[in-house]
């Protein structure tokens, strides 16, 4: 083979692997992800009934309560403006506590309950998951006009 | 006073690096050598005044010096003093100050270890270096000064992260920023080289035990962080896939890439602008993990509490240094000479391929890393990518690596005969395969079908490095045990190095393999008295009690594990509050072993002495660890070979009498 013909046979080999590995990239990329939706999108059914996603909020002062078995614990998240309830079975990370942002990951049953499969932990305790702190300040903005408004017209 | 000194320094290091940065370099361009030679004393200038910025902030953190804002949200009174000492970068400030005070140490290196380099090439790569700690110093300066002061001053201060509190983590990050901050050097080479257009063997001779010894440095760190991830987090996992751990691993797979890549530049002038694309691509990759670590742009377990100011600077820094050297690189690649040639079955081809798969591997995570970014910009939505993606991509590419691995260090330079390799190489393939058929036995792979594949694939490397180092010392007229000695003392330690470093990639996947195809773990509710049954070990929980530590308490539950009649291990998880910011922190108890490890962590109690815990078995995970520490330790090994050495013992007259002149 003259030097050319070789130069050609590894750009080739290269493109295809390329490809190849777009293709792959790609494909599974579709079903690994998951989105974040807020308690408020989820009141407003804007999330996958079929597919895991994540909510995040705040969790709710003195929601939190551990079911008999002493694993399962239930909880409420919130967006100070709707509320989901969860349900996850398991030991929930160090920083978990009330009042502060949480991500759970998981899927909405028939009955509205969101079976958390994972709830994300982090090390610090000031931090607050970029999506949480999104959304939080846009229903809390939504929340005010909503009582600014609610006032003004009685 | 103190920190006011320190404010000082740092301004004063600023100053030294705008000279560092300007005069030498401008002089090697205008031949101008006093200006050259100003190069080395600058750098030592500068290791020492941000030594003395350095020096300042621990001295503000063992006298507890709350008046200092970062000093107050990082220490304590009670802090145990190692930890005082380690909390100096346990935040974002100090953290920027280890980097720089690293920078200028490496920068001091290079001006201490490089007598035997023409001057201008000094000269050139201390500037670069100088331009790079601009960069951070005023990034320091301007967005994150480490000596602000706060009125009123606390009495106590917010306390270290208790997760940081650990001596794992105090010496994580100042092994990875060493990695880091050392593919600095390697770019800084490359620049340098780019300037003076003159990209040869010589300066691939020069680089590569400065790219080496970073990668040495990042893949300890790295290794570190995971070990730690593992036995602190009390999670038991030892890769999670996170942005943060992504973050060190891009600059890990481009810098392995980049020493192979070296090898060829060196040995056979090939290479050439690829290599200086991936000194490049090494270093941006380090700044761009720290812009995703420091910035908060990415939802990361790892991410703390963040400040945008502080991510646009690293932006802008990060854009001006790649558009910069990419420029530099368009302008300059074009006149570089062509290498030499090779053959398709060869010691480059292979070679080639490993960088290829390497860099799309890279590409792979940095998508990956990235894509929840892109989403939002395209508004598709927030999305995060899980973690059995990465797996995914990392086991599409990961078993070409490992088959190349085995064939690429036996193929000759330039031209091979493929007959030769696979009649050297038809013992291992044999081996490999059954090996794979007895993996393949339900009792050793529990039914998964990586077990086989990933056995077989260590069996291929080992193998064919045996043949590797039976084909070198054969050769000996002396007999073998003399000629090992003879290469250990001189020019081969090399050769052994990669051996070393290769065996450490089969001890690594090994270590994978058996982890995540056999790992069991459990989530129990457990009563004092209550026994567990865990793949053949029998837990048997004797109850919880209080214990002070000296800045926390704990309840720390007390396990026997069984197996069998005979008791193994006696396990103390603890669950820790501590005092100064009221963090809980689950301290997991280890039995390590070899072949497994056992482990347990607690959970919270449920009342009435009753524990929600976590039960692990962990076989072959050291191994994952035993690898890492197998490649650095090859790596150390290469940088100590002769050949470096005789360099300079050669060189060092001459440039001992230019620099008298100048």
């Amino acid at each position: 083979m003259k030097a050319r013909q070789k130069r050609l046979v590894l750009i080739g080999l290269a493109l295809v692997g390329v490809a190849g590995a777009t293709t792959l990239a790609l494909s599974a990329l579709q079903s690994n992800i998951s989105y974040f939706f807020s308690p408020s999108q989820i009141m407003a059914s804007e999330h996958p009934t079929d597919a895991v996603f994540r909510v995040g909020g705040l969790v709710v002062p003195d929601s939190l309560a551990r079911q008999t078995d002493g694993l399962t614990v239930h909880f409420n998240v919130t967006d100070n403006a709707a509320v989901v309830p969860v349900s996850y079975t398991g030991i929930l990370p160090d920083l978990f506590s009330e009042g502060q942002g949480v991500v759970a990951k998981g899927r909405i049953g028939g009955d509205g309950v969101f079976y958390a499969e994972e709830v994300l932990a982090k090390h610090d305790e000031s931090y607050m998951p970029p999506e949480v702190a999104d959304t939080l300040q846009t229903a809390h903005v939504e929340h005010l006009i909503e009582q600014t408004t609610g006032s003004l017209k009685q | 006073m103190i920190p006011e000194l320190g404010h000082l320094a740092l301004i004063l290091a600023l100053l030294l690096a705008i000279a560092q940065a300007g005069f030498p370099l401008i002089g090697s361009l205008t031949g101008h050598r006093p200006w050259m030679a100003m190069a080395r004393p600058l750098a030592y200038g500068q290791l020492a005044f941000v030594a003395i910025a350095f020096a300042a902030l621990a001295d503000a953190f063992l006298i507890s010096d709350f008046s200092v804002l970062y000093v107050s949200q990082h220490s304590n009174t009670l802090l145990p003093d190692i930890y005082k000492f380690s909390a100096v970068w346990g935040g974002h400030e100090g953290s920027l100050l280890l980097w720089a005070l690293m920078l200028a140490g490496w920068g001091a290196a290079v001006a201490t270890f490089s007598r035997n380099l023409p001057l201008p090439v000094v000269a050139r790569v201390i500037s670069v270096l100088g331009l790079v700690a601009i960069g951070f110093l005023l990034f320091m300066l301007l967005t994150s000064n480490p000596f602000e002061r706060h009125f009123p001053v606390p009495p106590e201060g917010r306390d270290l992260n208790p997760l940081l509190q650990d001596f794992g983590l105090a010496v994580h990050p100042p092994m990875l920023y060493m990695g880091y901050v050392g593919f600095s050097v390697a770019f800084a080479f490359a620049i340098a080289a780019l300037i003076g257009g003159k990209l040869d063997a010589a300066w691939a001779r020069w680089s590569r035990p400065w790219t080496l010894v970073a990668w040495v440095f990042l893949t300890i760190g790295i290794a570190l962080g995971s070990w730690w991830a593992y036995y602190e987090l009390g999670w038991g996992g030892w890769w999670f896939w996170d942005p943060v751990e992504n973050a060190s691993l891009m600059p890990w797979l481009v810098g392995t890439a980049l020493i192979h890549s070296l090898a060829v530049t060196e040995k056979r002038a090939a290479f050439k602008s690829w290599t200086v694309l991936l000194a490049i691509s090494a270093f941006s990759l380090s700044l761009l993990g720290t812009f995703l670590v420091r910035s908060g742009v990415l939802t990361s377990v790892h991410a703390f509490a963040t400040d945008p100011a502080r991510g646009l600077f690293i932006l802008i820094f990060l854009c001006l240094v790649i558009g910069g050297s990419l420029s530099l690189y368009a302008w300059r690649a074009p006149q570089v000479a062509e290498g030499g040639r090779f053959g398709l079955v060869s010691r480059e081809s292979a070679l080639l391929v490993n960088n290829l798969l390497f860099v799309a591997f890279t590409v792979l995570v940095l998508f990956g890393t990235l894509a929840p970014l892109i989403y939002e910009a395209f508004d598709l939505g927030k999305i995060s990518v899980g973690f059995p993606w990465f797996n995914k991509m990392f086991l599409a590419l990961a078993p070409f690596l490992a088959l190349l691995l085995g064939i690429g260090p036996l193929a000759r330079w330039k031209q091979d005969d493929p007959w030769r390799l696979t009649r050297l190489l038809k013992t291992a393939f044999v081996l490999s395969i059954a090996i794979m058929a007895i993996g393949n036995l339900p009792i050793v792979s529990g039914g998964a079908a990586w077990v086989p594949v990933g056995l077989a694939l260590a069996t291929w490397l080992v193998v064919a490095h045996l043949h590797l180092l039976r084909e070198r010392l054969q050769h000996k007229q002396a007999g073998w045990p003399r000629a090992l000695l003879a290469d250990l003392g001189g020019n081969g330690r090399s050769f052994y190095a990669m051996v070393i470093a290769h065996l450490g990639v089969a001890v690594f996947i090994v270590g994978v393999t058996m982890v995540s195809n056999h790992e069991i773990e459990k989530d129990v509710r457990m009563s004092p008295g209550d026994s567990h049954e865990l793949a053949g070990y029998r837990f048997e929980f004797l109850g919880a009690r209080k214990v002070d530590g000296p800045n926390y308490i704990a309840d720390q539950g007390h396990f026997l594990v069984y197996r069998g009649k005979r008791q193994v291990a006696e396990l103390f998880p603890e669950k820790r509050a501590y005092l100064g910011g009221g963090m809980p922190m689950t301290e997991a108890a280890i039995d390590a072993g070899v072949f497994r490890d056992i482990y347990v962590s607690l959970g919270e109690g449920v009342g009435g002495g009753d524990w929600a815990l976590r039960l692990y078995y962990k076989p072959y995970v050291r191994w994952i660890w035993m690898g890492a520490v197998l490649m650095a330790l090859g790596g150390a090994i290469a940088v100590s070979d002769r050949r470096y050495r005789n360099a300079r013992a050669r060189r060092s007259a001459p440039a001992g009498v230019l620099d008298a002149k100048a």
